[in-house]
């Protein structure tokens, strides 16, 4: 198993009339909620909060991409990367990653995650979605039926980038380049692992079994309701005849741990509701732009804006029983990881211990129950596999260590 | 009466509704499609012969992965006009219609002389910023596209409830394939540099206005008459966007002042 502890990095100041008085907590959320100055802090938190659970022995540490939005304040996940590059030692870097179709040109991306790949001796773990409509077309302005065809482009010119080493001319439709000629380029090879996260696009299940990524199913809903898509998922794996390694996929979930079950309902239910009221407020127009989903996707019935839960009437108990949270003692936790991981049949977990506007000391708690008595035993899920590397990092083994901070007396050899 | 036939273009197979008799009129649909009962559609057949084919991916007209920016929709109507053995008919647009007529006329300017733009889209003015129609839920257009808006959304009613999947995954595919071919010519800014080009217009040109339209409003008609040369503007009373619905007589009269 592999289990990335996930930061989201929300905006924990977010009123608690917000959803009253405004529409949207994504795209054109209102200027006057954010502070600079408090983000400075926030954001030192976050990365400690990831730093610490390098320290506790996390597989993985995980960041993502959004823009405008107030549960997702890393415009630029690899700038959070870097920083992690140098305060992490053995955790992968997980970027969950960048969205491809945005920069121009993609290179952009194939040159940032070889600096990242290389500055984390190979730590470092790539994810390519496709983007949220939210971020993808109403905040950076792609086209949404052509975010498809844009996307597949960037691919292609990334992987060749990593992967041809020698120059090439590159004409795509939207990006033509003369030379392509990545230097920098990827420590690993071919290519840092990469995952795809998915929402329930059914093309997506092909792309990542053509090119042996792992497929992520990063919902907020949890792992009931993910079932029947991870069934959808696993079904096309069977039917092309690809083996059924639990690495192939990863899951998303929010967890809370606790001493005891009524401990983590006292200590963490107002940040849960925080997270599925506040945060997840988005405005329903801004779901999924005209074209973004394919005809084939909508048909599945997969997702729709008109049909997600109405989370601000979800109680603790909606939100544990329905699976939406994983909660409660280290007990509990476990036995509900159990199911999660043998019902979806996933080996990399991405974990929400920072949930909302949960404070610091709050999260470093759960994260450590977590660690020391959660993990261990959910270590040997998939024995039979122990040995698929494909889906995660191969560092080398001799890393550089950061020096310490300071200025120690340097004096040039004679 | 409206029928339906198709043709063949390099996009797609596109499903043409025609009708009537009197002189050729080309009809080019908003972003919202046109169907046989569109009512406007029928004044329209009664006083010309009317074709009014329907883009890639509405109506009954074929998916095309190969129609991308303003060039290749444009090229692609002078393609559905020759498949239609058409020569130099009326061209009237509306909205996005009247974008792509606009853009017809300015890149073959001796083969468009009659020109009727209705609440056409293609400019930008940064003191009007265009309404964003990509995040509106269906109850939020009507006030968008109606001077009347209760009387609007009565014309617009979906008729269905949104919470059936029986009703609501078709109605979603329909959105997706009509607003996806739409987008690629007015997401996010419905703006593909027409007034860069709109000086070659050479057409007889009427400009057919609402004047409550709260999509482009007046200063867009005004906009589009500085730039069109000779160009004549029919503001029209108690009407807004979906001026066509609101007030058709007016739009007829407006279209006959070209000869």
């Amino acid at each position: 198993m592999k289990f990335t502890w996930f930061n989201l990095m929300p905006w924990p100041h977010l009123p608690d009339d917000f959803r009253e008085k405004n529409r949207s907590v994504w795209v054109d959320i209102d200027q006057s909620l954010f502070d600079p100055v408090r983000c400075h802090e926030v954001y030192n938190d976050y990365l400690d909060l990831l730093e610490y659970a390098d320290q506790l022995g996390y597989d993985g540490v995980g960041i993502n991409e959004h823009h405008q939005n107030g549960y997702g304040l890393m415009p630029s996940p690899n700038i959070m990367a870097a920083s992690l590059a140098r305060r992490t030692s053995n955790a992968a870097v997980v970027v969950l990653g960048n969205s491809i179709a945005l920069y121009n040109p993609p290179i952009r991306v194939a040159e940032e995650f070889a600096m990242l790949d290389i500055m984390t001796g190979g730590r470092f773990v790539a994810g390519f979605p496709v983007g949220t409509s939210m971020d993808t077309n109403f905040c950076y302005g792609t086209i949404p039926a052509l975010t498809r065809e844009k996307y597949a482009e960037a691919h292609e010119l990334i992987i060749r980038a990593w992967t041809e080493k020698k120059p090439f001319a590159f004409n795509g439709r939207y990006t033509k380049l003369r030379h392509v000629n990545l230097w920098p380029n990827v420590l690993q090879t071919p290519h840092p692992p990469i995952h795809i996260p998915g929402g329930g696009s059914i093309e997506t299940y092909d792309f990542c079994l053509d090119n042996t990524y792992s497929y992520s199913y990063l919902s907020f809903s949890g792992y009931l309701r993910a079932k029947a898509l991870m069934d959808g998922y696993w079904q096309r794996v069977s039917e092309r005849g690809t083996d059924m390694s639990p690495y192939r996929a990863g899951f998303a979930q929010t967890v809370f741990v606790a001493e005891t079950d009524e401990e983590a309902e006292r200590l963490y239910s107002e940040h849960a509701f925080y997270f599925y009221n506040r945060c997840l407020h988005v405005y329903p127009g801004f779901a999924d732009a005209p074209g973004y989903r394919t005809i084939k996707t909508i048909q599945s019935g997969a997702l729709n804006q008109y049909m997600r839960p109405n989370y601000p009437n979800l109680t603790w108990k909606d939100l544990v029983d329905g699976g939406y949270i994983i909660a409660g003692s280290p007990e509990t936790v476990r036995q509900r990881f159990e199911e999660l991981i043998k019902g979806l049949r996933v080996g990399n977990i991405f974990l929400l211990l920072h949930v909302g506007n949960m404070p610091k000391d709050k999260c470093m708690y759960s994260t450590k129950l977590f660690a020391e008595k959660v993990m261990p035993h959910l270590r040997n899920m998939w024995p039979e596999y122990d040995s698929d590397n494909r889906f995660w990092c191969k560092p080398i083994a001799r890393r550089a260590t950061p020096a310490p901070v300071g200025r120690p007396e340097m004096v040039p050899a004679k | 009466m409206i029928t339906a036939h198709t043709i063949e273009t390099r996009a797609a197979a596109i499903n043409v509704l025609s009708g009537g008799a009197g002189p050729d009129l080309l009809f080019l649909h908003a972003a919202g499609g046109i169907t046989a009962e569109n009512p406007f559609l029928r004044a329209l057949a009664a006083k010309y012969r009317v074709f009014a084919p329907q883009l890639p991916g509405y109506g009954d007209s074929g998916d095309s992965d190969n129609v991308r920016d303003m060039l290749d929709v444009t090229l692609h109507s002078f393609d559905v006009l020759e498949a239609l053995g058409l020569d130099k008919p009326i061209l009237v647009g509306h909205s996005l219609g009247g974008m792509i007529a606009a853009e017809m006329a300015a890149l073959r300017p001796k083969e468009v002389e009659k020109l009727c733009l209705i609440a056409a889209a293609g400019l930008w003015l940064d003191a009007y910023p265009v309404p964003d129609i990509f995040t509106l839920l269906p109850r939020e257009f009507p006030a968008y596209m109606f001077h009347d808006a209760e009387a609007g959304a009565k014309m617009m009613a979906t008729g269905g409830n949104m919470n059936d999947p029986a009703f609501l995954i078709p109605f979603l595919v329909t959105n997706a394939r009509q607003l996806g071919m739409a987008g690629k010519f007015l997401f996010p800014i419905p703006e593909r540099g027409l007034s860069e080009r709109i000086h070659r217009i050479r057409a007889k040109t009427v400009l057919v206005w609402g004047d409550s339209d709260r999509m482009f409003p007046a200063p867009y008609a005004q906009a589009f008459k500085a730039l069109i040369k000779g160009a004549e503007l029919v503001s029209v009373p108690d009407a807004g966007h979906q001026v066509v619905l609101e007030q058709p007589d007016a739009v007829m009269s407006a279209i006959a002042r070209l000869g």
